[in-house]
């Protein structure tokens, strides 16, 4: 069993008539992920690429027994999407969703803190577990399964680290992006916990960048002791102050959520540290040999 | 998005916080005709959207309508240089005359998000019109910070503490305790990322004024807000800049000289990074993002070669969603179209790689196609180097 995700996982696909919905879930069942159900509002009843569509959640879990879900709607409708999985009893919703208002996020967190649902997201790849399940947009051939696992707040950072270890050989047990956004579901400090107790997992990459305090948390639990090696990353040496770097979370604010500093203390916590983003694979190549 | 002060101000009277009595001016005239109005001595503040106007010269006190009007021409139309515009500085479009406050103590108040707590982080404390990272660092004993869950608003324990913390007593008490209130109400309506009060002024009569205001809005919230769109300063951002914007790019000049094209934001960064690593400096981050068109993608390049500071293009994609044959179609239209002043990199990997590489064959342009993304970067900082001859 992997991280949130395993080959027994039913996904419903919220907003799979959309055009990015259609798109993507076509790939994740190319990918072999269960996708048992779709939900558009006042579409139930038909099938969508060969998938019968709900017109709510709560069907799609009475008729299909869907327990994770991916949302693909529009940033004005994905809060309310949330809410309705989280209602339904889904146990893991990863959003896809850029553009949600922050406020909307933090009013989101408060609902969910008496829901059992795990929040991957919003503005994130999604989850993969190579061989088993991809609830997300990556692409599928760059992973192989393997025992490293992969934490990330950007895309396309995940899939450079990625392709680097599988071209190295070394597989993924899961890779999760946990969003661009400031406020997000599960943090680095809630997959690392996951990892740590993942027998899969043996060693872990995260990928933090700019802006808010989530390396920062990262590197306090890790330097209470951590289990297994990790290799980190962190962007934005470079970035200037106050200007958002694409990401509507990568934004130093005075002197908090520099590069710099979350690189220290993750340093300082036991972490590799790499400087070049080309080096991540050869780190845990190294760290994994030194191991054993 | 940032606003300008005499915006923030204006926001906020609505939710019962006090200002200043003050206008906005763009000639000189008006200037002094502000301050007749007022009828008291004045101060004439340069609109930017950037800190530090006050030790930069960019606030002026008047005591007549005759200084209120030469400080204006003062300000107007010249580039106000501060610690957070750069050396260039900002233009100068407006200023905004108010008041003079009766300063009895000046103090701070600040609301952003705290993200890992997914809630309000609200700060006060006892001394204003310095920036609180400097207090902070100074003193932090003196900065009070408090979690305020939207779902709770202030709760009245925390309204007590802050105001004591302020130092405050009696009315004063009682009107900072109501004005934290009105904040938050002020911060969830607004769709506000940050608002500060710096400083918040006890009148020598006892009333609590907000004497300047910073308002940044949540991205986010504008596509979804006309009233706050309306807000934006087209002028407070660069040319390029704006064009990027229209044609859905993520872009932000940076001083370097080392071009940048890059999908994703993450990989922007590592790739800005990168160069810094191998010796050269950035001239911009740019995220052409997943959606992006072949006219985009077209646009980006044009943009960036048309900057006489832009030396060498690092061209870095790892294809996924965007198709490497997109972007080289639009970077090779590009350069057919306008010219390509100056050398080339490219690092491709991932989706229709392949038919990327033949297209670039075929071009018979001369760019560098090169295996991994550290190999671009110095041979991007190598040749930046180069086209302006040896240093």
């Amino acid at each position: 069993m992997s991280i949130l995700v395993d080959a027994s996982s039913r996904v419903v696909v919220q907003g799979i008539t959309g055009g990015e919905g259609t798109f993507h879930t076509q790939r994740m069942i190319e990918y072999g992920t269960t996708v048992a159900a779709g939900v558009t509002p006042r579409k139930g009843g038909t099938l969508h690429l060969g998938v019968p569509v709900f017109d709510t959640v709560a069907e799609a879990v009475r008729n299909e027994g869907v327990d994770a879900s991916v949302i693909f709607v529009p940033a004005v409708h994905a809060p309310s999407a949330i809410r309705e999985a989280a209602e339904a009893g889904i146990r893991l919703i990863v959003c896809i969703t850029e553009g949600i208002e922050v406020l909307s996020m933090v009013g989101i967190k408060d609902f969910l803190r008496r829901k059992p649902a795990l929040l991957v997201g919003p503005n994130t790849p999604g989850v993969i577990s190579p061989g088993k399940a991809k609830l997300g947009i990556m692409p599928g051939p760059i992973h192989r399964a393997g025992r490293v696992g992969v934490v990330s707040r950007s895309g396309t950072l995940t899939y450079e680290a990625v392709h680097q270890l599988t071209r190295l050989g070394f597989g993924q047990s899961t890779a999760v992006g946990i969003g661009g956004d400031p406020v997000v579901g599960l943090s680095f400090v809630d997959i690392l916990s996951l990892f740590e107790r993942d027998p899969e997992t043996e060693a872990v990459v995260l990928i933090g960048e700019i802006g808010g305090t989530a390396e920062e948390e990262a590197a306090a639990l890790l330097g209470r002791g951590y289990a297994k090696p990790v290799v980190a990353y962190v962007a934005g040496l470079t970035a200037p102050p106050g200007r958002r770097m694409g990401h509507a979370g990568a934004i130093m604010s005075g002197r908090h959520g520099t590069a710099s500093h979350k690189i220290e203390l993750l340093e300082t916590a036991g972490t590799r540290i790499v400087r070049s983003p080309a080096a991540i694979g050869k780190a845990v190549a190294a760290a994994l040999a030194g191991k054993s | 998005m940032r606003i300008h002060e005499y915006q923030a101000k204006n926001l906020l009277s609505p939710f019962g916080v006090l200002t200043p009595n003050g206008r906005v001016a763009s000639t000189p005239e008006e200037a002094r005709d502000a301050a007749e109005r007022i009828g008291r001595p004045v101060l004439v503040k340069a609109q930017i959207q950037a800190g530090g106007r006050g030790k930069a010269g960019g606030v002026l006190r008047a005591a007549s309508p005759a200084e209120a009007e030469a400080a204006a021409s003062r300000l107007l139309g010249r580039p106000l240089v501060t610690g957070q515009t750069g050396p260039e500085g900002r233009l100068v479009r407006s200023v905004l005359v108010e008041e003079a406050l009766d300063i009895a103590r000046e103090l701070y108040i600040g609301l952003t998000i705290d993200r890992s707590q997914a809630a309000l982080a609200f700060l006060v404390a006892p001394r204003g019109g310095v920036e609180v990272e400097a207090l902070t660092a100074e003193q932090p004993g003196l900065v009070l910070e408090q979690t305020i869950h939207l779902s709770d608003g202030v709760l009245p324990a925390q309204a007590e503490r802050a105001a004591s913390a302020l130092g405050l007593t009696g009315p004063a008490f009682t009107s900072a305790a109501e004005l934290f209130t009105d904040l938050v109400r002020a911060f969830s309506a607004l769709n506000a990322s940050l608002l500060e009060i710096n400083p918040l002024v006890l009148t020598s009569d006892g009333r609590l004024v907000a004497a300047d205001v910073k308002v940044e809005i949540d991205d986010n919230a504008l596509p979804f807000h006309a009233a706050l769109r309306e807000l934006r300063d087209p002028d407070e951002e660069s040319p390029a800049e704006r064009e990027a914007a229209a044609a859905g790019l993520s872009f932000v000049k940076l001083d370097g000289d080392v071009g940048c094209i890059v999908n994703g934001a993450g990989l922007a960064m590592a790739t800005m990074d990168l160069v810094a690593l191998a010796g050269g400096r950035p001239a911009n981050f740019l995220d052409v993002g997943g959606g992006v068109s072949e006219e985009a993608v077209a646009k980006a390049f044009s943009l960036l070669v048309s900057d006489p500071g832009v030396r060498s293009t690092l061209v870095n994609i790892f294809g996924g969603i965007v198709r490497c044959d997109l972007v080289v179609r639009g970077i090779v239209r590009a350069a057919r179209e306008n010219g390509c002043r100056v050398p080339v990199v490219m690092r491709l990997e991932g989706t229709n790689v392949d038919e990327a590489r033949m297209l670039l064959a075929g071009s018979g342009l001369p760019f560098v196609v090169v295996p991994d993304m550290e190999t671009a970067a110095r041979e991007a900082v190598r040749l930046a180097r180069g086209a302006g001859g040896p240093r």
